[in-house]
């Protein structure tokens, strides 16, 4: 295989994972904290990178171990390696800003539990290279940070009308409170899920004409 | 159908990496929360010093005490014990109130709370949740639902006058049914977790207003 081969795979490595094969858009992995922490754009950013941080480095340990796992006990390994991370997370998080710690709350300790993470050791990372491994815990886990966020300003900026905090419609905005409750949470999903696939069969159609 | 894979792989061998795996974790493990843990102790300290003041808003200064011998006695911020007393001075250095961390079992895990005792009204005047996992959306009302957090601006905690038991114990009530000061109204869909502060603030004060009621004199509180 050529260079320019090789770094075109790799590139689609990444990009799958952001657009293509999205965690939440398109395979609808991790709903939990994407429903539960997303009514604030900082909340849906801090759980966004404390999810890929332990994606990241538990694919690449799973990726560097996956000669010496054997089979028969690969998914208690995989759970062990990811929960390492995810306590490791939990104590840096602690250390960088205990808001962000309160805010967060259960769904830290939580993400051992995500399926995208033990989804991606499993379907990948115990198949494939550690270059490549990495990029595709980089790529999704970015997939995964944009859709939180992407829940996180919707639902922010109706329910609260403020962008990161910052004030976006003027005084006289009345906020959809529903917004940033529970139901809101799905609400917000459902709305993004819909444009999500109008927009991915349009543009798949215009590539068939 | 057996996989012959599957019997290739010897018992020794998948010991030996769940066992070398497991080490290899409980070695990071250590070593970040060895490296982390100044850090985040520094990080308490200023959440702490932060909530006293807003659990007391008429504080400026604050000492540290300790019980001993069933009296309080002032200690250094940096010594670490289990139950402080925080004693809140105003701006002219007398004693108002205390701010006292109290914890006990919410709905999920432990709740830890940092409430603020008036001396002079005799009363719980502010209450703040410093450590909670309970249910988001649900549990963690006791810190977000505005009526829930008025519960505190007055509660009444006053003494018997030999000061070694509460007048009237504090009760959570049904939403809405709160006739008295002693009462906390709980909230609706929460209940567990708003029950569960009412206890933690009755099993606290039970036990260490009376302590607090035998130093005053000796403190110089403000009646």
């Amino acid at each position: 295989m050529s260079d320019k081969q090789l770094k075109g795979q790799n590139f689609n490595t990444f990009m799958k994972g952001i657009w293509e094969e999205n965690p939440v858009f398109f395979q609808l992995l991790g709903m939990c904290p994407v429903l539960a922490v997303s009514n604030s754009v900082m909340n849906a950013l801090s759980m966004g990178m404390a999810t890929t941080f332990v994606l990241v480095l538990s694919s690449t340990l799973v990726s560097l171990l996956r000669k010496l796992i054997p089979k028969q006990v690969r998914i208690a390994t995989y759970i062990l390696i990811i929960a390492t991370f995810v306590t490791v997370a939990e104590y840096a998080i602690q250390a960088i800003s205990l808001e962000v710690y309160k805010n967060l709350g259960a769904f830290i300790s939580l993400i051992v539990v995500n399926c995208m993470i033990l989804g991606r050791a499993e379907a990948f990372a115990s198949k494939n290279k550690l270059g490549k491994s990495i990029l595709d815990a980089f790529g999704v886990g970015i997939g995964f940070t944009f859709a939180i966020f992407c829940m996180g300003a919707l639902r922010e900026i109706i329910g609260n009308g403020t962008f990161a905090e910052i004030p976006v419609f003027g005084e006289n905005y009345e906020p959809w409170v529903i917004m940033i409750l529970p139901g809101g949470g799905f609400f917000a999903l459902g709305v993004l899920l819909l444009f999500v696939n109008w927009y991915q069969q349009k543009t798949k159609k215009g590539a068939t004409k | 159908m057996s996989n012959p894979q599957q019997k290739s792989t010897s018992t020794i061998s998948m010991l030996r990496t769940l066992a070398g795996v497991a080490t290899l974790s409980g070695f990071l493990i250590v070593f970040v929360y060895e490296f982390t843990f100044p850090i985040i102790k520094k990080n308490r300290a200023e959440v702490l010093k932060k909530a006293i003041f807003q659990v007391m808003p008429a504080a400026k200064s604050y000492k540290k005490f300790a019980e001993k011998d069933g009296k309080l006695v002032e200690i250094s911020e940096d010594q670490e014990i289990a139950e402080a007393y925080y004693g809140c001075y105003d701006d002219t250095n007398n004693l108002i109130g205390f701010a006292l961390e109290a914890s006990g079992m919410g709905f999920v895990d432990i709740i830890k709370v940092l409430y603020g005792y008036s001396t002079n009204k005799e009363a719980v005047i502010g209450n703040m949740v410093l450590e909670t996992k309970e249910t988001p959306g649900l549990g963690d009302k006791i810190e977000k639902d505005a009526d829930f957090v008025r519960n505190f601006e007055e509660l009444d905690v006053k003494l018997t006058e030999d000061g070694s038991k509460l007048q009237n114990p504090i009760e959570v009530v049904k939403k809405g049914k709160k006739t008295e000061k002693w009462q906390i109204d709980a909230i609706t869909g929460a209940t567990i977790s708003s029950k569960a502060i009412g206890k933690i603030l009755l099993e606290s004060t039970q036990k260490r207003l009376p302590v607090i009621h035998k130093s005053l004199d000796v403190l110089g509180a403000s009646k």
